[in-house]
């Protein structure tokens, strides 16, 4: 019953695995690359995450149009900061969910984001003269030659000037309060009626934060308050190295059981690595071009899924084993433990996925990118157990590499 | 071949007090929640060699919210295993976003030497816990109902209640033993409790596969010997999966463990080697036999009914 050794089905054997195994090789070149492999989350890539709600106050009503414009005015500031990627959008009813992965100045982002920045001039007698709805330009200026701090110049609309100065008129040698948000950042004395619209903001501040007031200006005030109810900075450093040590033990983890499935089914065993190899690809391929980010707990059941891959490969070799030790030749054992194999693995992994598609629908943030990742390795071992394993075993059969039970490890006495 | 189902008693006993224990353990002392669950604020800083406590107690000291917080020193190692820089980890109550940055400037100017990329300040409001564990608990509840509709339609449904029993019995051990233990938990520990649960119903489904395989044509007198025999011939598989698992889970701990120091991770990875264990464990002693006894106590009620 031994099959005669069949070169060309031999090499033919030896290529594939060559090219799974080097196509494997790619795959994790390519994951590794942080700038353009998989998307990370903010746990791993290092960045901020705020999620924010809106907060009623006074006559100021949370709607979703109010919520829509707050998005727009925290995207404005956002550009101006210079984020790539960031993640800006509307959560529940009421909520604001930011995320900036690879920030530069962290405190930066973390003032400008958050604030109201309402802009008020008002008159002595507490009547409110103009806002910063009228603003059209705001810039942070030095001349150090009048003053040794900076300023920002502000220019109003044609009607935030026709208000300026019917404004500067009437309180003409009185102060005129600035305030942003609750906070009086200058009082300067009326010297002048303006009909321009042009007018300044002195204050004691440097330019940074000079700069800063311009940019909170430029992009417009909240149209309702918002309140932090979490928030999540993770370093790069932090991040990176996390994702390193991961790396590595999952590097481990799999030599381990590469070796052991070589040691406990031989032959099968080395088929069985190949097709480890060839799931890992398919699962960064396919990580990598569906839109999912990988959480730090999204590795952790990948690493895992390592070990349960190979279980739909000890589930047919078992029953190869025991096709075998029923006395059945090699190839009606493997037709029969392939077959029957079958109808557990799917019945398994089907039920896995169930769970995965209801935390899919039903949960949100890091569990539910698990689910994603989970997902995906399940859907990636099925398809290698059933397709891969097969093909390469029958490969492996007639090119006559499989003589005896020996070669699935199994002593028949 | 092995006698799990003359052994059962003993293994159910085993489950019951480990189950008594940890219950008693959740009622009397909870779970150890982390920010994520009860809202606070974790600050990690990695802040130099040679840390000297006195300086951290005194950074902290202006911050009257801080006092009786947690702080933990932690030092991982490089890849060629020599410990990296020292840092702290303090676990306190909400605090401000203005608090926070104050906190961190304090800690800037007394250590000079602190990372600014190597760092995490995270905050929670109690808000955000509350709802995460509603929802996980919903979700889970809908899959818990989603898997026994399937194993119902592809098997029968008391594989579905000695399933879904077994699982069960998984969850509240690992659950039990977090108590005890009194180790933190946070959004990974969730993650930890699903992964358990996708690998408990794999392992035990394949079981269920060969009883359900190896009983037809068999006699309902001969359904013991059956499961018996299901279950030993499932087990070289069993140890197997399971070693697999656990030697990357290990690779895991390890790393985490000597080269980060963080306790998180940590905590996540330990929580996944218990239910690797409780799994294989539960397929073999808890969910097959339990099918068997739901076998025979429908049998006697229908030879009641009869009578």
């Amino acid at each position: 019953m031994k099959t005669a050794f069949n070169p060309g089905r031999f090499a033919l054997l030896v290529i594939l695995c060559l090219l799974i195994i080097y196509s494997g090789y790619q795959a994790f070149k390519s994951a590794a690359d942080r700038d353009e492999g998989i998307r990370r989350g903010l746990d791993i890539a290092g960045g901020l995450y705020v999620l924010m709600e809106a907060v009623e106050t006074g006559d100021r009503e949370i709607d979703d149009d109010a919520i829509e414009r707050a998005i727009t005015v925290i995207r404005n500031r956002v550009d101006e900061l210079g984020v790539a990627e960031p993640v800006i959008a509307p959560q529940g009813e009421d909520r604001i969910r930011i995320e900036l992965p690879d920030l530069e100045d962290v405190e930066q982002a973390r003032d400008i984001i958050g604030r109201t920045a309402m802009l008020t001039f008002v008159g002595p007698d507490g009547e409110e003269i103009v806002t910063g709805a009228h603003l059209e330009r705001a810039r942070a200026e030095r001349q150090p030659e009048v003053s040794p701090y900076p300023f920002v110049s502000l220019e109003f609309d044609s009607e935030g000037a026709r208000l300026f100065a019917e404004a500067t008129e009437k309180y003409y040698g009185q102060p005129i309060a600035i305030y942003l948000d609750d906070e009086k950042i200058s009082e300067p004395v009326v010297r002048a009626v303006i009909t321009e619209g042009q007018a300044t903001i002195e204050g004691n501040f440097d330019f940074e934060e000079a700069s800063d007031l311009a940019l909170l200006l430029r992009s417009g005030s909240l149209p309702v308050e918002l309140r932090e109810l979490e928030s999540r900075l993770v370093g790069p450093t932090l991040g990176q190295r996390t994702e390193e040590i991961a790396a590595y033990s999952a590097a481990v983890g799999l030599i381990l059981v590469l070796l052991f499935m070589i040691l406990y089914y031989r032959l099968a065993g080395v088929i069985a690595g190949v097709a480890l190899i060839f799931y890992l690809s398919l699962v960064l391929w396919a990580l990598n071009y569906l839109p999912t980010t990988l959480t730090l707990p999204g590795i952790a059941g990948l690493i895992l899924s390592i070990g349960m891959a190979v279980d739909a490969n000890v589930i047919i070799f078992e029953r190869i084993k025991d096709e075998l030790r029923l006395g059945r030749t090699i190839r009606s054992a493997m037709e029969g433990g392939f077959r029957r194999a079958f109808r557990a693995i799917l019945d398994a992994n089907v039920t896995t996925l169930i769970v995965t598609i209801v935390l899919f629908i039903m949960a949100s943030g890091p569990v539910r990118g698990f689910a994603v990742t989970l997902f995906i390795g399940i859907i990636c071992s099925m398809f290698t157990a059933i397709v891969l394993t097969r093909i390469l075993m029958r490969l492996a059969f007639k090119s006559g590499l499989i003589r005896s039970g020996a070669y699935v490890g199994v002593k028949l006495s | 071949m092995i006698d799990f189902i003359g052994n059962r008693r003993k293994a159910y006993l085993l489950s019951l007090i480990i189950i008594v224990a940890g219950v008693l353990s959740l009622a009397v002392f909870g779970l150890n929640l982390g920010i994520d669950f009860a809202g606070g604020t974790v600050l990690q800083l990695t802040l130099g060699e040679d840390l000297a406590m006195e300086e951290v107690e005194a950074a902290l000291e202006p911050f009257d919210e801080l006092e009786g917080a947690a702080v933990q020193v932690i030092q991982g190692r490089d890849l060629a295993g020599d410990p990296t820089e020292e840092g702290v980890i303090i676990r306190g109550p909400v605090m401000a976003e203005e608090r926070r940055d104050a906190l961190i400037a304090e800690f800037q100017s007394r250590f000079p030497e602190m990372s600014a990329g190597d760092l995490r300040v995270e905050s929670v409001g109690a808000v955000i816990g509350g709802e995460l564990t509603r929802q996980a608990l919903l979700s889970l509840f809908v899959a818990i109902l989603a898997m026994i509709a399937y194993i119902t339609f592809r098997f029968e449904f008391k594989f579905a209640v000695a399933t879904i029993t077994a699982l069960l019995h998984n969850i509240i051990i690992v659950l039990g033993i977090f108590s005890i233990l009194q180790m933190e938990i946070n959004v990974p520990f969730v993650a930890a409790i699903l992964t358990i649960f996708g690998y408990s119903v794999n392992d035990t489904i394949v079981i269920m596969d060969r009883i359900r395989e190896n009983i037809k044509h068999r006699k309902r007198n001969e359904y013991a010997e059956v499961v018996n025999q299901s279950i030993n011939q499932n087990l070289m598989r069993s140890i197997n999966t399971s070693l697999t698992t656990l030697f990357v889970l290990t690779a895991l701990l390890f790393g985490f463990h000597y080269f980060i120091g963080s306790l998180d991770l940590v905590t996540f990875v330990i929580a996944l080697i218990m239910g690797v264990f409780i799994g294989t464990y539960s397929s073999i002693f808890i969910a097959s036999p339990l099918w068997l006894n739901l076998q025979d106590y429908n049998l006697s009620l229908k030879r009641r009914k009869a009578a």
